[in-house]
């Protein structure tokens, strides 16, 4: 027998490392024609899908310029048919605001307090009847009329404030620059239970304080206003939103409804640092004239309209016609089917064919395997996403602008959040479909079931397909729960409004969402290793 | 580390049936080993195992002492032709060899180099789902010699191959094991194997019936026979059958001798003074060999012996043949 000298691999492979095999998977990705495909097909339909719904709103918007009437009535109402001259008051942190109210006030100059009596706070409705008068006849309070003591920088609207209140069907509260609420001592205002309150300035930090009876006072809250100037409005203020009767229904639809409001509070016992009042709207009334202040004595009696609060997209006037970023958005669900679809094949394609036996045997280590697929599925969703958003977000923003439309406004670093956000959704949905393609094998059925967990809840929710209980359900629990990245606009307790997803609400925060769309993945995931561990393949 | 392909004890069952029962062997380097059997053998299974693709109920199998699935950059270790259809049909014969490549650490040059190896360099560029099932052939080979590796393994490559390619299919079979590689090839069709293996693993029923080099596995089959010619037949009955030969008329003047080689023949036939002529050692053909093998072991089971202790059939088994024929299974028991 002649001695065998065994065989020596000429090949000097590089080192093992991870990096291998994350480029073999996206050698693997990239030379996959319809792949590729599949994710520019993605992006286009993330990014073009809002680009139609931008142009929808031409009608909205002219709509709303004609309902406004003719003629330039106020800063914030449609003048006309020209949109683009509608503006949003913004408030300091850059949101849209409502800063309408009466405002009986007096300069206060340095360090000091007010303190008053509420006895009374009545209010008007908007008639029932359809063909009844445009003011408020009907006796009754929208819950979210207010009147107590506000300190102000200055009697623009949309200038920092700090104000302790006692609202209609909310208690007392102390709110501060529009987005900011803090409860105090609940239950109604009346003559058998007044409502003593108390708002001070010492520096830049106002404090409010509320008592039943004016001897024993509790601090509701201490709020620092930055750059407050020595001599400040300060005084007494009521307001009374519009009464919001939209309600959705089943099945989808939004009843709009209602109308303006007013409130009319009774105030005693004031105590302020001195000098004279004097009465005066900030903003504008909806009702020319529809403000007073009337003083006998120590009493005061202040009524007004109108609202110290944010905007919410989509509700109350020009924010019912705004372009929106979740408008410009829309289409993210549909990109994410077609990425859903592509991410899912990545894997199932190699179950088809077998391919995963030679997968596997050039790269025994099942976990790191799927760690490569994951990385590189994710990462190039990630850019899809990026790219489609960026893109939705930017050339939404250029139609609207160039069509003179408006825009409901959102600080910049919302706008970041958004796009970031989407590329975020777009990854971890994408390695959510693979692991579900490990799992299933079978490309048909793990495509279905991507698609059902990802797009299939926020589609019910946001064509209110589910009643809107449901759909927050399914945007809290489901991997949908990641749409949430795209929510612009936080939710405001303290202003009346169907806060639904189609609008850009989203029952979870943005992190909070993002969290229960990774938990899906990651339980998939490990699903998917244990499963890629035990299986013959 | 030496260069082999190490299997011992598999035993695999899916669901009702056993694929396999006890399957041992070792492959050594600088030959080519056939591993044939009948469909349903458990040729296939045993390779998934080999690559740790499959685990097994029992058994161990190595390459080069190391379970596979400890390997690092395994197919420098290991070259495996398993599924000539396992292929991205949209992607191109290069890309395929690409990104296998790239997942050993390995550049685009080397993709190159194996498909000018294996005929494909002109073809490279074409999507794989076009290819015909012997050019998916090549195609595995080439990504199986992607590491070059010392062990090579393939699963029935000549499925599909026309003439030209088995033919150059065992002319490169051959050169592998001559450059000192370990090379396992399975088929379920020993003429296939004929003129390209060295060795031989007969396996039936997920075990190894024969563990042989052609060589010996054809001598057992030919069962020492002798066949011969004589117009003195009754003579030469008597001084056979005195010399411990079995004898038997096959013809008035023609004899077959079993149980004396064809030298101690003519010495026993010279001896008694019997004329005889053309004296000619019967030489069985390989598919002949590999028939009586394959039938014995389906006899065998047909037998009911289903339950005997796998121990006592793999204790028949040396780990080497020592030259002659191991005839295990019906023979062993």
């Amino acid at each position: 027998m002649t001695t065998i000298t065994p065989y020596r691999s000429g090949q000097r492979p590089g080192p093992d490392g991870f990096a291998q095999l994350l480029h073999a998977e996206w050698t693997k990705f990239r030379t996959v024609r319809g792949w590729v495909i599949g994710m520019i097909v993605a992006v286009v339909a993330a990014a073009g899908i809002g680009l139609l719904g931008t142009g929808t709103s031409t009608s909205s918007c002219q709509r709303a310029g004609g309902q406004a009437g003719s003629g330039p009535v106020s800063g914030q109402a449609a003048s006309g048919t020209a949109c683009s001259s509608l503006t949003f008051t913004l408030g300091p942190g850059g949101e849209p605001v409502s800063d309408s109210f009466y405002f009986v006030r007096q300069p206060l100059t340095g360090d000091g307090s007010i303190t008053v009596r509420v006895t009374s706070l009545t209010g008007l409705l908007p008639s029932q009847d359809p063909n009844g008068p445009p003011t408020p006849t009907r006796p009754g309070l929208e819950p979210w009329a207010k009147t107590g003591i506000i300190i102000k920088q200055d009697t623009r609207q949309g200038s920092p404030y700090a104000a302790i209140m006692v609202a209609a069907g909310h208690g007392v509260r102390m709110q501060w620059n529009y987005t900011a609420d803090t409860p105090g001592m609940p239950g109604a205002v009346g003559p058998a239970s007044p409502r003593w309150l108390r708002l001070t300035r010492a520096g830049d930090v106002i404090t409010g304080y509320d008592s039943a009876d004016g001897a024993h006072w509790t601090q509701v809250g201490a709020v620092t206003l930055s750059g407050l100037p020595a001599t400040v409005p300060g005084g007494l203020f009521t307001a009374s939103p519009d009464d919001d009767q939209e309600s959705q229904n089943f099945g989808g639809g939004v009843n709009g409804g209602g109308g303006p409001t007013q409130a009319t509070a009774v105030f005693d016992h004031v105590t302020a640092p001195g000098g004279s009042w004097a009465g005066g709207y900030v903003g504008y009334p909806e009702i020319p004239g529809a403000g007073a202040y009337h003083q006998a004595g120590g009493r005061f009696t202040v009524t007004g309209q109108g609202d110290v609060a944010p905007i919410p997209a989509g509700h109350g006037g020009p924010a019912d016609a705004a372009a929106t970023l979740t408008g410009y958005l829309l289409g993210t669900f549909v990109g994410l089917i077609a990425l859903a679809v592509v991410a899912t094949m990545f894997m199932t394609a190699e179950y088809r064919r077998n391919l995963i036996r030679v997968t596997l045997a050039a790269n025994p280590r099942r976990g790191r395997t799927l760690a490569a697929k994951a990385i590189v599925i994710g990462a190039v969703s990630f850019v899809a996403g990026l790219v489609a958003a960026a893109v939705a977000v930017l050339a939404g923003t250029a139609v609207t602008h160039a069509r003179g439309y408006y825009e409901f406004p959102v600080p910049t670093s919302t706008v970041v959040r958004v796009i970031i956000g989407t590329a975020a959704l777009a990854a971890v949905s994408a390695v959510l479909a693979l692991a579900v393609g490990t799992i299933v094998r079978r490309s048909a059925t793990a495509v279905a079931i991507a698609i059902v967990m990802i797009a299939g809840p926020y589609f019910l929710a946001v064509a209110a397909v589910v009643p809107l209980g449901a759909a927050d359900w399914l945007l809290r629990v489901t991997p949908a729960a990641g749409f949430a990245l795209q929510g612009p606009y936080p939710q405001y307790p303290q202003v009346t409004a169907i806060y639904s997803a189609l609008s850009g609400y989203f029952p979870l925060a943005p992190w909070a969402g993002l969290a229960v769309l990774c938990g899906w993945a990651a339980a998939a995931l490990a699903l998917a290793a244990y499963l890629l561990r035990r299986r013959d393949s | 580390m030496e260069a082999t392909i190490e299997v011992a004890g598999l035993r695999k069952r899916f669901g009702s049936a056993q694929a396999l029962d006890g399957m041992s062997f070792t492959v050594l380097p600088g030959q080519v080993t056939g591993f044939v059997g009948p469909n349903g053998a458990g040729k296939s299974t045993t390779m998934r195992i080999i690559l740790g693709l499959d685990a097994a109920d029992e058994g161990t199998a190595f390459i080069g002492g190391l379970p596979y699935r400890t390997l690092r950059h395994p197919l420098s270790h290991v070259g495996a032709l398993l599924d000539a259809a396992a292929l991205q049909p949209s992607r191109s014969a290069r890309n395929h060899l690409l990104w296998l490549a790239h997942s050993q650490g390995l550049g685009g040059q080397r993709a190159d180099q194996v498909l000018e190896l294996t005929g494909l360099a002109s073809v490279a560029k074409r999507k794989a789902g076009g290819y015909s099932l012997g050019m998916r052939q090549r195609l595995g080979i080439a990504a199986a010699l992607l590491g070059d590796p010392p062990v090579i393994m393939m699963d029935e490559p000549f499925n599909g191959m026309d003439p030209e390619g088995i033919i150059w299919m065992r002319g490169f079979l051959k050169s592998l094991a001559a450059e000192g590689r370990a090379v396992l090839v399975s088929s379920h069709l020993m003429s296939e194997l004929q003129d390209s293996a060295d060795h031989l693993l007969v396996v039936g029923r997920g075990q190894v019936i024969a563990d042989t080099s052609v060589a010996a596995l054809i001598e057992a089959a030919s069962g020492e026979r002798v066949e011969l010619r004589t117009t003195a037949r009754t003579g030469a009955m008597t001084v056979l059958a005195h010399a411990g030969a079995t004898v038997a008329a096959t013809a008035p003047d023609r004899l077959t001798v079993s149980g004396l080689s064809a030298e101690k023949t003519v010495a026993a036939l010279t001896d008694g003074h019997v004329p005889f002529a053309e004296v000619a050692a019967h030489r069985a053909s390989l598919e002949e060999a590999y028939m009586e093998l394959t039938r014995d072991a389906v006899e065998f089971r047909a037998g009911g012996a289903d339950d005997a202790p796998d121990g006592t059939l793999r204790g028949g088994y040396s780990a080497r043949p020592s030259g002659d024929a191991q005839r295990a299974g019906g023979g062993q028991r």
